[in-house]
């Protein structure tokens, strides 16, 4: 009796105890985002709140905005690079690490240290790196290192150039987030026993067909896992831009998670911010939630 | 003879790698440490002829058109301390009842915390400022403090329950049939072995709240309270900042965490690998 009334009690307190986490989750979390969707249906698009029902019409504002569409072209060309970028740097490395290097440590230690680093220090730096320069006064930056380097042919305007714009974004956050991706598969790699690689070398394949056959198979959770990272970094993406150019000539380095804070804090336009918030939430759902299934799932096996 | 050389290929590329990911640490460093007469854009590589301590100070104090970044360092270091301790423990309490004291449900709402953890803060943030408005605690170092702590609680969460779950369940049970309660076992079981997950869940915490500054930016708009990232990216978006200085203000900002890299890399590590999931 004693016993049964002190595990009720412990219960009980255990309940209560994630109460409080459990209320902010619902109220910060799901009551909010309940709240900006209903936002994006409204009529707020002055400072003062306006709660009036509209109906679709902030949408069709949205999408009729050229620079909005523009945003979302230049988010699928940075996803794309930046995802694929940091997936190959990433695994190459990896690979190279894991051949019994001398100072690995020291390698890694320097592959990793930009994710120490705000967006905003790196994108204050990569600013800087990707000065182009002017004409009169002649290169800047990588620029000035690719000339010296004979290979003038490489400079570029880079973000000051209409054509390049957000790919100059993703040079800086493929080095800052590559080093990550490094990270993942090196722990895999050194999850695959020996024997599996020893065993393909006896049958005659070659290293690269080991890698190719063997070993990618193998870490494709990890691939899977780090697409996800990625990904949905990619689609959250703001700080760098902030820091690193801005919307760029012609809107060309400008993002939806940048023109979202701009529309809603700038321009007033909430009931149009909300509506770019919703379209971000929404993409960052259809990646993750089949993801969380996956790993709840593949945790609920073992 | 082959194996050599591919050897001593292999090490080339490893080198050549590690000078593209140093070359902006480089350009940090040597660039704070130039004077105002040796800044130019165009001779960038160049190392400093001598010393500077001029951008740093000039950085951190100088008063003309911006904000020295030594009001924001402390803004920051206010913010980051109580929030770090604060989203760290609720996650150690939420991590070690989802682990050892289950109830009907518990689950679901571990699941659904989760979630919190990869939205866009964008889908939150037009009600936080209202929320915030109305409890007077918008443009608050404490309004600040609040939202990294909330905010922070499905990482905490997810990496001390990780972490507590390879704590053996015998050794719980052993402890409860001896009588210990929900506190005692706490206390006298799970707190001595979590050391280990609280160096790696504060090393988190810490740096993603330093390096925020999507909430500092949209809760802090006073320089006086803003947090060093959002005063950092003010500076440098300043047509009248010399480029040492902005460079050099970089530097300072990166310093703490780098700091915290270098000396406890190994729990940076894991947090990484453990939340895997968090970008």
């Amino acid at each position: 009796m004693v016993m049964w009334f002190k595990r009720k009690h412990d219960q009980i307190l255990s309940i209560l105890l994630v109460f409080p986490s459990a209320l902010a989750i619902l109220v910060f979390v799901y009551g909010f985002i309940v709240l900006t969707t209903y936002v994006s249906f409204s009529n707020w698009n002055k400072l003062v709140p306006d709660y009036s029902f509209i109906g679709a019409a902030n949408y069709l504002r949205v999408f009729q905005n050229p620079r909005f569409l523009i945003t979302l072209r230049n988010l699928g060309v940075f996803t794309g690079l930046f995802v694929g970028g940091s997936l190959i740097l990433g695994f190459l490395l990896a690979v190279l690490l894991d051949r019994r290097i001398k100072a690995e440590g020291l390698f890694r230690t320097i592959y990793l240290y930009p994710l120490a680093l705000s967006f905003i220090v790196t994108g204050v730096v990569w600013r800087w790196l990707l000065n182009p320069g002017s004409p009169q006064m002649g290169s800047a930056g990588i620029n000035l290192l690719l000339e010296k380097m004979g290979l003038g042919f490489l400079k570029t305007g880079w973000y000051t150039d209409p054509r390049i714009g957000i790919i100059a974004v993703a040079v800086a956050a493929v080095w800052q987030m590559s080093g990550y991706v490094m990270a993942m598969y090196l722990a895999g790699l050194r999850g695959i026993p020996e024997e599996l690689r020893e065993a393909a070398r006896v049958d005659g394949a070659s290293e690269f067909q080991i890698y190719r056959f063997v070993v990618l198979p193998l870490l494709r959770p990890i691939t899977f896992g780090a697409l996800i990272v990625l990904g949905h970094i990619s689609l959250k993406i703001y700080d760098l831009v902030v820091a690193m150019t801005g919307p760029g000539p012609g809107y060309s380095c400008d993002v939806p998670a940048y023109f979202m804070w701009e529309l809603t804090f700038r321009a007033n336009r909430f009931g149009q911010g909300a509506v770019i918030a919703c379209i971000l939430l929404i993409g960052v759902s259809l990646l993750i939630l089949p993801y969380l299934r996956y790993s709840l799932r593949r945790e609920a096996k073992i | 003879m082959k194996i050599r050389l591919f050897r001593s290929f292999l090490y080339i590329i490893l080198v050549i790698f590690a000078i593209y990911y140093l070359l902006p640490l480089y350009v940090l460093v040597t660039t704070s440490f130039k004077s105002f007469e040796e800044v130019n854009v165009y001779a960038m590589w160049s190392p400093p002829k001598k010393l500077s301590f001029e951008a740093f100070r000039r950085a951190l104090f100088s008063k003309w058109g911006y904000q020295g970044l030594a009001n924001n360092f402390k803004n920051s270091i206010i913010m980051v301390i109580p929030a770090t301790i604060f989203s760290s423990f609720l996650g150690s309490i939420n991590g070690y009842i989802f682990t050892h004291w289950t109830f009907p449900g518990a689950n679901i709402i571990f699941i659904l915390m989760l979630f919190g953890m990869f939205i866009p803060y964008q889908s939150i943030l037009i009600p936080l400022v209202q929320v915030l408005r109305f409890l007077g605690l918008f443009g608050t170092i404490s309004g600040l403090v609040i939202t990294h702590v909330i905010y922070g609680i499905p990482i905490t969460t997810l990496i001390f329950r990780n972490y507590y779950s390879t704590i053996p369940k015998e050794l719980m049970e052993a402890a409860k049939i001896d009588g210990a309660s929900f506190v005692g076992v706490y206390r006298r079981i799970i707190l001595p072995l979590s050391l280990p997950g609280f160096a790696v869940v504060l090393i988190w915490q810490f740096t993603s709240i330093w390096n925020d500054f999507l909430f500092g930016a949209t809760i802090a708009l006073d320089p006086a309270i803003q947090p060093v990232t959002v005063a950092l990216n003010n500076l440098a978006g300043s047509y009248f900042v010399e480029w040492n200085v902005q460079i050099a203000g970089a530097l300072l900002v990166a310093m703490p965490t780098l700091a915290v890299y270098l000396v406890l890399g190994k729990y940076f590590m894991r947090g990484l690998l453990a939340g895997a999931l968090k970008g």
